[in-house]
């Protein structure tokens, strides 16, 4: 119990004075998370609206996958960009292996199910014959599209706070294609890890604390907007 | 203005529509009646352009219409449902909405939403939510935003049966007051017989997807020519 106490009074201290290595984790933590969370809004709005919207043959199929992809293990995904990305694999000459780039790829791909996903639940729970007045107003396709997506922007800020929390907290794909090298691809998961095997639990408290708090303070700026907009309390 | 020769739809391999014809002259009000399902829900999403007939043709303005409506025939009409279908915006935006999807400068869009506002007594909420109308107000804003666009021909289908009886009939009141001053040429689907005969000046009654009788409302009331229509018009119009 003393260990546990005395590992949040040490967390507490190295919050408060503001370790330059702590502050870098988070610092790098925050750029490739969100980095990563912004591609997966290019690669999941416009794949969830053409599931949403466009019928073809096997969509079903597609969106059951999809589906599926919002619980993709991260570190299955990290093994499969690491074998793409690995100096023999089919992209190793771009010699990304080990960087934060490589990171964000891998977070990438985990949030790009999970945003396509809930777009598309979000545009096809629209009523039907909204769509149908939104024609009936004389829109373009781009038109059309455009106002549905507005109308479920609520819904796809639950995707950008669902796809930002599941990379921001996930620790198989970072250590996997990331490696944990310090000062370059350590974010606060693997740096956590790492410390609770070196024994240094104040560290590693400081460090879960950030996360919560980076992930709470995310999620809260963005449910915050939501409600605000929604016209919530 | 608009017409329809042989028009047949069918959806499921059953016919919902059979051999319709139709026309619309400018300026006119033409009410389509008929018990639930008979098809003239079906007619006007036809006839609005929003789905496409199994066979027959439409025109246009004298044009043939194409299986793939241009944009530019599709932006001269206008739809107003039974439920108001506004976005989750603000009053003004809502009836902005067409003007803006047509490309209008700032100015002219206040200028109109402004105008049409004010003619359905809804002016004050202009920057109120949508969410939080009442089904009057809202069925005022969604009639603004039809108007706005100043469409050559406007369908209203079932605009009022949400509505209670008070509010509905202080909505018919400005809409007949609206139709007055702007001739818009209009295709209106109601259960109710007063709305018929308030606001159209001819009447189709469609049975199982047929027209059974054409001609000025309280004429056909008069006369109904046919039992079947008798039959309907004696539980209609109570």
């Amino acid at each position: 119990m003393e260990m546990i106490w005395q590992g949040i009074l040490a967390a507490i201290h190295l919050l408060l004075t503001g370790d330059p290595e702590v502050i870098d984790i988070t610092l790098l933590t925050l750029k490739i998370s969100g980095t990563g969370t912004l591609i997966s809004l290019f690669i999941g709005i416009p794949f969830g609206t053409i599931l949403a919207l466009k019928p073809f043959p096997g969509r079903r199929l597609v969106l059951s996958v999809v589906n599926t992809g919002m619980g993709l293990p991260p570190v299955v995904v990290g093994l499969w960009v690491s074998i793409f990305l690995w100096r023999s694999g089919p992209f190793g000459f771009l010699n990304i292996m080990y960087t934060p780039t490589a990171i964000i790829i891998a977070q990438a791909i985990i949030a790009s199910p999970i945003v396509a996903a809930l777009t598309c639940a979000a545009l096809q729970q629209t009523n039907p014959k909204l769509r149908l007045q939104i024609r009936a107003l004389g829109a373009t396709r781009l038109q059309y599209i455009w106002l549905l997506l507005k109308e479920v922007r609520y819904s796809l800020l639950a995707a950008i706070i669902a796809g930002f929390g599941a990379v921001v907290s996930e620790i198989g794909a970072s250590m996997a294609v990331g490696g944990n090298i310090e000062g370059q691809t350590r974010v606060l998961t693997t740096a956590t890890v790492l410390e609770v095997s070196k024994g240094n639990f104040d560290i590693a408290i400081a460090l879960s604390i950030i996360l919560c708090l980076l992930a709470y303070g995310a999620t809260l700026g963005l449910t915050l907007l939501q409600q605000k907009q929604q016209g919530g309390p | 203005m608009l017409e329809a020769h042989k028009i047949s739809w069918k959806q499921d391999h059953k016919f919902i529509l059979r051999n319709i014809h139709f026309h619309l002259s400018p300026g006119e009000c033409v009410g389509l009646i008929g018990p639930n399902g008979s098809g003239k829900s079906s007619l006007l999403k036809i006839l609005a352009f929003l789905e496409t007939p199994t066979s027959g043709q439409l025109y246009f303005q004298g044009q043939s219409i194409p299986k793939s409506v241009p944009l530019s025939i599709r932006r001269k009409i206008a739809i107003v449902f039974q439920e108001s279908l506004l976005l989750n915006t603000c009053v003004f935006d809502n009836v902005a909405m067409g003007l803006k999807i047509r490309g209008l400068s700032k100015g002219k869009i206040r200028e109109k939403v402004d105008y049409w506002l004010e003619q359905f007594g809804v002016i004050h909420l202009s920057k109120q939510s949508a969410r939080s109308l009442s089904g009057g107000e809202a069925q005022r804003v969604s009639l603004a935003r039809a108007f706005a666009i100043e469409p050559d021909v406007l369908f209203l289908d079932e605009p009022f049966s949400a509505l209670d009886a008070p509010t509905k009939e202080g909505l018919r009141v400005d809409l007949s007051k609206v139709f007055k001053s702007t001739q818009t040429t209009t295709v209106l689907v109601s259960h109710d017989f007063k709305d018929i005969s308030h606001l159209t000046n001819r009447a189709l009654i469609l049975l199982n997807g047929e027209v059974v009788a054409e001609g000025p409302p309280t004429e056909l009331l008069r006369n109904p020519q046919k039992e079947e229509v008798d039959r309907f018009l004696a539980y209609f119009s109570t």
